[in-house]
């Protein structure tokens, strides 16, 4: 068994990390088949020449930093407000956004943006996606804050009070301190996540908000090319690099 | 005296459980007062409830005469040391010490504000430690740091909450004898959490006894030591031996082969076992009644054997009648 | 005075997610509407049509494709949690290695293995070129490649969870099953696993819950052979245009997964929030 364990580790990691990797070195190949032909960057040229990919490129990190911002912003505040006090109804509503399919949470919201368009004469389109992806992003900012909290001595807010901080100094001055290196890496999280989505974002984009992800997606329907081996290659390791960020952040 | 802190009938109620009983102390100034009890006694939440951290559900807490209750924390004139100290981890000794004067006492950027804290740090010799962060001091040092960052607003009251009870026992002697000086020196009201009974016999002017949420005594160190009013404070504040439902402190008890002088309550007893404590013996003695007795024996006092028949008796005056 | 702080959350969850599935949990209820969108009067119809054996049949299928990619984590992912368990100092690093590409893009994961399985993806030029078969293998559009793609994208759900059990594990308990004259794979059997066993329980709801309701992977890789809940739904919100039956099998869904959510949280206590 000593000598079984690692190599079956050896075997799941290459499962985990072996398709991405091939596809990344296939992303440089020459020839548009499955067959070396030498290196070439012909396919990376090709997907930042492609003016769809780079339009839903700019969509895509749009929606990304707007909705990183706001569920940033609020998804700290929650994690905070629900350290000082529990409420089972906030926090369940979150884990429940977290476990909803993506599809079902993708055609509640459409439903929802339908019915509110009978009384508001606005269209799907970039603030459509945008509330989307704060709300599925809110989960994830506040559980990676609320985490680091739960190792703040809450003694340190009342030293603040105690030597005259009134409660939003205490919190700015004290708490939100020693919460940076989490709410970072939410932020980070809550970027990726928001980049990456495709299924509640394809319901609930307009014509003039079509993301990366949607691009790529209609493009691996149609069976996929080179260019997109290029383009999920930069994605993968866009990502990857957010990723390994924020665990460095977490782990501060 | 004129009381400078005043607690009125103070209760806290949670839901299911009374932690503090109607509770009434009143501290003059410039006084060092222990309240002392086992842990879940109450004496924290007293203590926070002083602090402005708890609202009491009845009763009054009133600073010079003036209720201090439906204040926050801030508006009070009190200031806390932590059980834990509590320091800001993201700031230096500089920052945690000024902390209180730039939001208490609103002061911005000055000589005067630096001043202050360097006069502080050297209260409490930390001077040349002011740009350390608190996970770069030792266990001693951030104690200092928790006091002077209290300190510098120059509360009425201090209030320390078992400040020692982090520290290892050799530094818990040195920083008791410290803690002691300084309140002499700067002549702050101190009132001091503990459920160490040496700390509070040694340190207080007065202490106060608190048991089940309940005020028990309050006194000198000797008044609670050699005239406790319950048997709870009897037996909190030192070891006792219990014969006939009379108490009488071991090292009141003594120990002979011969029947002891007249005037003395004596008793036969058979020694059961004498243990070696380094400066004295501790020897173990059943009563016919089947109570055990322990004296406290000199090591010089002759030897007391396992199965000896002996007499252990005591003077009148050391016996203390308490109801059960 | 909290309350300031969870309001802007609670409020955007309030409007962005209590009440749309307040609206599909109506439209479940409602009659479909001719051109999509829905109609009074009340019924319950599309809640009966769940159990015509076409919609059942789905369902069922949905079930038994999660069920069997849990039990596949479940054995995949023991084995390496217990690995990085026992990894000492490099245990930081094969851990994150398990994370890493979770965190990356879903999309482009799936897509990675559409790129391996396709007639003209990697595997089947390789096999044709070394001449072990003629005509391409259909490893692609069914529901073996959905498996294979549900297990890929969830084994760190399993992992996780299993890792942490095993890494709270007192060793003293490893070593007195020693002591007492057990062998490794006994004491693995008899001590490790059923100590292990809170982390088994919410690795596989971890893992089933996404399973259950996935769509993009038998999306992609199942292609239009392999409908499960997931496409079914969405089917009805775009293609079938019948939102109440839509709605209703939505709801089917979230209830399932509220009810497994619930019961690991009772079971795990209150380690969550």
């Amino acid at each position: 068994m000593k000598r079984l364990l690692p190599l079956y580790a050896v075997a799941a990691y290459l499962f985990l990390h072996l398709p991405l990797a091939i596809l990344g070195v296939f992303s440089f190949n020459q020839s548009k088949f499955i067959v070396w032909e030498g290196f070439s960057l012909r396919w990376y040229a090709a997907a930042l020449h492609d003016t769809a990919m780079a339009e839903s490129a700019v969509n895509s990190l749009l929606v990304a930093a707007a909705a990183t911002v706001v569920s940033t912003v609020f998804g700290t505040l929650c994690a905070y407000g629900l350290w000082k006090r529990r409420s089972p109804w906030i926090a369940g509503s979150l884990y429940l956004s977290l476990v909803t399919p993506e599809i079902v949470m993708g055609i509640a919201l459409l439903a929802f943006y339908q019915w509110v368009f009978r009384f508001l004469h606005v269209q799907l389109g970039m603030h459509t996606v945008i509330l989307a992806h704060v709300m599925f992003c809110l989960a994830y900012v506040t559980i990676v804050v609320m985490a680091r909290l739960r190792s703040v001595d809450a003694a340190l807010e009342e030293a603040a009070l105690d030597l005259g901080a009134t409660p939003w100094q205490a919190f700015l001055k004290v708490t939100l301190p020693q919460l940076w290196p989490a709410v970072g890496a939410s932020a980070l999280l809550a970027f990726t996540i928001s980049f990456d989505d495709y299924v509640i974002t394809s319901m609930v984009a307009g014509v003039d908000s079509e993301t990366l992800p949607m691009v790529v997606y209609a493009m691996a329907r149609r069976g996929g090319n080179p260019e997109v081996n290029a383009v999920a290659s930069m994605v993968t390791v866009g990502l990857g690099a957010l990723i390994v960020a924020a665990e460095r952040l977490q782990s501060r | 005296m004129q009381s400078l802190l005043e607690l009125a009938q103070i209760s806290k109620e949670y839901p299911g459980h009374k932690a503090v009983d109607r509770v009434s102390l009143a501290i003059g100034h410039g006084e060092f007062f222990c309240l002392l009890g086992p842990s879940g006694c109450g004496k924290t939440t007293t203590l926070r409830m002083i602090a402005g951290f708890e609202q009491p559900t009845a009763g009054d807490v009133k600073l010079r005469g003036v209720s201090l209750i439906g204040r926050a924390p801030y508006e009070r004139d009190v200031s806390t040391v932590f059980q834990n100290y509590a320091l800001f981890p993201h700031l230096t000794v500089r920052g945690n010490v000024e902390f209180g004067l730039r939001h208490k006492r609103r002061m911005r950027n000055s000589a005067d504000l630096n001043q202050r804290v360097d006069a502080a740090l050297e209260l409490v010799q930390l001077t040349g430690k002011a740009s350390r962060l608190p996970a770069q001091l030792s266990g001693g040092e951030r104690q200092r740091v928790a006091l002077a960052r209290s300190l510098i607003l120059e509360p009425e009251v201090l209030l320390l909450d078992e400040p020692l009870s982090a520290l290892d026992p050799n530094l818990r002697k040195q920083m008791r004898a410290e803690l002691k000086a300084l309140q002499r020196r700067i002549g702050v009201t101190f009132l001091f959490i503990t459920h160490d009974q040496e700390e509070a016999l040694t340190l207080s002017d007065r202490l106060a006894v608190m048991n089940g949420g309940r005020l028990e005594q309050v006194g000198t160190p000797q008044q609670v030591y050699l005239e406790p009013a319950t048997r709870f404070v009897a037996g909190f504040l030192g070891a006792m031996n219990w014969v006939n439902g009379c108490g009488v402190r071991p090292e009141a008890t003594r120990l002979s082969h011969q029947l002891p002088a007249n005037g003395c309550r004596s008793l036969p007893a058979v020694v059961r076992a004498s243990t070696f404590l380094g400066n004295c013996l501790h020897v173990e003695s059943d009563l016919a009644s089947g109570e055990c007795v322990v004296a406290e024996v000199s090591r010089f006092d002759v030897p007391f054997q396992p199965g000896d028949a002996v007499h252990v008796w005591w003077q009148p005056q050391d016996q203390l009648d308490l109801p059960a | 005075m909290s309350r300031a702080y969870t309001a802007p959350a609670a409020l955007t969850m309030a409007i962005l997610f209590v009440v749309p599935m307040g609206i599909i949990a109506v439209y479940s209820l409602l009659s479909r509407g001719t051109y999509g969108g829905v109609l009074p009067p009340l019924t319950l119809e599309s809640y009966t049509r769940l159990f015509d054996p076409l919609y059942a049949g789905i369902l069922w299928r949905s079930a038994v494709v999660a069920t069997i990619a849990t039990v596949i984590c479940l054995v995949a992912g023991f084995p390496l949690a217990l690995f990085i368990a026992r990894a000492g100092r490099w245990k930081n690093l094969y851990l994150a290695l398990v994370i890493l590409p979770f965190w990356t893009s879903f999309l482009v994961r799936t897509y990675a293995w559409m790129f391996l399985l396709r007639d003209t993806g990697l595997i089947n030029t390789i096999l044709l070129s070394a001449g072990v078969i003629r005509e391409p293998l259909p490893l692609l559009y069914n529901y073996g490649a959905v498996l294979v793609g549900l297990v890929y994208g969830y084994l760190p759900f399993m992992v996780l969870p299993v890792y942490a059990t095993l890494e709270r594990m007192d060793k003293n308990l490893l070593e007195a099953a020693a002591d007492l004259g057990a062998k490794p794979a006994a004491t693995l059997w008899r001590v490790v696993i059923p100590l292990c066993k809170p982390g088994l329980v919410a690795g596989s709801v971890l893992v089933f819950i996404p399973c259950l309701g996935a769509y993009l992977t038998p999306d992609l890789l199942g292609g239009g052979k392999t409908i499960l809940a997931g496409t079914l739904v969405q089917n009805q919100f775009t293609n079938a245009r019948d939102w109440p039956f839509g709605a209703a099998v939505s709801l089917v869904l979230m209830v399932i997964v509220m009810l497994l959510l619930t019961a690991l949280v009772r079971r795990e206590g209150e380690t969550l929030l």
